[in-house]
């Protein structure tokens, strides 16, 4: 395909072959590949990365604690219980569908726990799985009413909001507040129990480890198969800096109490997540169904149990959060889930960067977001900041990432991004 | 495009019998019958809202009949959903294209139908992508770029080229060449013969009687909904023109009398 015939080369890769891309394929072509995605609009971590900066140096100068490892720590435990929520909201945003019951969920699932275990003496297994079969029945129903009678998500999952509450209130009865016992291992899991120190430094070079292991491999078969590869410098670079990073986080944490088991499950969903998202064909059909639903319906994707899967997953993990906040607050009781939950959990997954509109997301985002997220609530609780204040600067920051969502939207639209 | 021999030349692949649809009140289609045989190229013309894309869609498992029955292969089938088309071997290239635009080309070329479901294999998708776009002759500057970034031209011929990524035996074209260049016209009518020679059935809906004449070894006329006709391609345009409009003294034949009145002038 080549238009200079006075120049013959050797044959090129498959991909390269056409003369009017500019190939990024040293650091500096990749720096400019990254600089021009920003510049249409494809912002990817780039807004929370300024963020998490700008909130560290602005409660760090009104109140050194905030650093301090065993805040971090503190951050870090929060960070599990809403994250694990906003992971659920990922898969359906994805969709540009909502969840605005995730709260409740996460309340019902609580009280759940609470009830089963401390007060009929189910074993404790058994009592976490009711309560997340509880969340995939919900979600069965919401997709139910979405797919079959056409019900908008927003409206099925409001309706959602106040029955699950109730059910909340109803089976905590009266007395409205159960105490889980300090000394069992839920509680454990979620107030005290970190990783040996040896462990969190070994587990955060897996990342690392990971990465340029399956660059390598890509790397390999892509050349093997007649395309280009990634170069290698760029791949020892990124798993250097992301393993330096890692171990630099991580011995740090272990200053102060070390690193949380909770997170640890939490950073493993994320991870899965990410996974699924987009190395299967059920992540690839959701980004699909998000972007243009009658497209992904006639290239064959069943559509419908696509929006099964993402709304069962949503309400499933948004119980699992609930357990996780029970466990970290010793209690199942009838302020589980209410306030500001499930704006977190939404907030978290727009920050992060997955579209409202469906067809842009990532599991990263739940990460990312949350964090930012939990170190503003933190910061402000460590000011002695009433819960008016809280409520006013999430609703503001919250507010701002949707805006550079719909901005960043635009942009990509005229650079023609998707 | 990967080998798919379809039995003999000439064997009946697909054939409709009093097919109907109707929307509420209004009945697009009434009582339409096609044939389309192995290694044939049929092509439907008619004019705006014939009932062509929606006979399409019926065939392609959108839309379903009101009445009539669809045989594939000699066995009758119910096309109830667009993917039970794709299995069968029907494949479509939509009016609209269906694609999407927020995936990339490789993901849209193998959307619903990817390899390797639990661990897609991308670098697989990647070659086969490059290797049905050139033999496609198409002009795609990179198959990782987000389909929202391509030109009109370039995503009709991603959405040919998906059509033909399942070998099916029969490919359906929405006007597959509205929206393209001299040179990819050309292109795709080349593919559409090399298609034919392959012993697959194609119908092609276009409103450029050039190109359906250099390709269609059938042309089946549309009107309001019925079938109004079946000519060879060496019928004269006068001919054509007057089943698609329905009258001989039409928009068309009035023009043409008026040139050749001002030529003789």
């Amino acid at each position: 395909m080549s238009n200079q015939p006075q120049k013959p080369l050797a044959p090129k890769a498959l991909d390269r072959a056409d003369e009017r891309v500019r190939n990024d394929d040293s650091i500096a072509g990749a720096l400019r590949g990254f600089l021009d995605r920003v510049r249409s609009g494809d912002l990817g971590i780039l807004p929370v990365a300024v963020g998490l900066v700008v909130i560290s140096v602005v409660f760090s100068m009104l109140n050194p604690v905030f650093l301090a490892p065993n805040n971090l720590v503190n951050l870090l435990f929060d960070c599990a219980t809403v994250g694990v929520i906003s992971l659920g909201i990922v898969c359906v945003l994805m969709l540009g569908e909502i969840d605005l019951s995730v709260g409740s969920m996460s309340g019902l699932a609580s009280a759940m726990v609470g009830v089963l275990w401390v007060n009929m003496g189910w074993p404790i297994p058994v009592a976490i799985g009711a309560a997340l079969i509880a969340g995939a029945v919900i979600g069965f129903i919401y997709a139910t009413l979405y797919t079959r009678l056409g019900m908008p998500s927003f409206i099925a999952t409001l309706a959602g909001l106040l029955a699950i509450l109730g059910m909340q209130l109803y089976i905590l009865g009266p007395t409205g507040s159960i105490n889980l016992p300090y000394a069992s291992p839920l509680v454990r899991f979620g107030q005290l129990m970190v990783m040996p120190a040896w462990f969190s430094h070994a587990v955060a070079l897996l990342p690392g480890i990971v990465l340029l292991l399956t660059g390598l491999g890509t790397a390999a078969r892509r050349r093997a198969a007649g395309l280009t590869a990634q170069p290698m410098s760029l791949l020892l670079i990124k798993a250097g800096v992301l393993t330096a990073a890692l171990e630099f986080a991580v011995w740090y944490l272990n200053l102060g109490r070390g690193v949380p088991w909770m997170f640890g499950l939490f950073a493993l969903l994320v991870v899965v997540l990410q996974y699924a998202l987009t190395r299967t064909k059920w992540g690839r059909s959701l980004f699909a169904v998000g972007g243009n639903r009658e497209a992904a319906r006639r290239s064959g994707i069943n559509v419908r149990r696509i929006y099964y899967s993402a709304f069962m997953l949503c309400s499933t993990l948004a119980a699992l959060g609930g357990v996780l906040a029970a466990a970290r607050l010793a209690s199942s009781s009838q302020q589980a889930g209410t306030g500001d939950v499930n704006l977190n959990a939404i907030a978290a997954a727009v920050i992060g960067g997955t579209s409202l509109f469906g067809g842009r997301g990532s599991a990263w985002a739940a990460l990312l977001g949350i964090i930012v997220i939990q170190a503003i609530s933190n910061g402000l609780t460590l000011l002695n900041l009433s819960s008016s204040l809280r409520y006013m600067i999430t609703g503001g920051v919250l507010a701002i990432a949707v805006i550079v969502d719909s901005l960043a939207r635009q942009s990509r639209v005229t650079h023609g991004r998707g | 495009m990967s080998g798919n021999e379809t039995g003999r030349a000439g064997e009946r692949l697909l054939s409709l019998r009093g097919i109907s649809k109707k929307f509420g009140a209004v009945s697009a289609l009434t009582d339409i019958e096609l044939d389309v045989h192995a290694g044939e190229v049929v092509a439907l013309v008619g004019d705006n809202g014939a009932g062509k894309s929606t006979l399409v869609k019926v065939l392609a498992g959108v839309h379903q009949p009101t009445a009539g029955t669809v045989e594939f292969m000699g066995r009758e089938v119910t096309l109830d959903s667009p993917a039970a088309a794709l299995n069968l071997g029907i494949a479509t290239v939509f009016q609209d294209l269906a694609l999407c635009e927020n995936l990339d080309v490789v993901a849209n070329l193998f959307l619903g139908h990817e390899m390797n479901p639990w661990q897609l294999d991308e670098v697989q998708m990647e070659v086969r992508a490059w290797t049905l776009l050139r033999e496609l002759a198409a002009r795609i500057p990179s198959v990782r770029e987000p389909v929202a970034s391509l030109s009109g031209g370039q995503r009709q011929t991603v959405a040919i080229a998906r059509s033909l990524l399942l070998s099916p035996k029969v490919i359906m074209l929405d006007e597959p060449t509205a929206a393209l260049g001299v040179a990819q016209t050309a292109e795709v009518l080349n593919l559409i013969e090399r298609v034919r020679d392959r012993g697959l059935g194609v119908i092609i809906i276009s409103h450029n009687m050039e190109d359906v004449r250099a390709v269609a070894d059938r042309i089946v006329v549309l009107r309001l909904g019925r079938n109004n006709g079946v000519f060879t391609p060496d019928a004269s345009n006068h001919e054509l023109v007057a089943a698609i409009t329905g009258a001989t003294e039409n928009a068309v034949s009035r023009r043409e009398s008026r040139k050749a009145a001002e030529v003789t002038e």
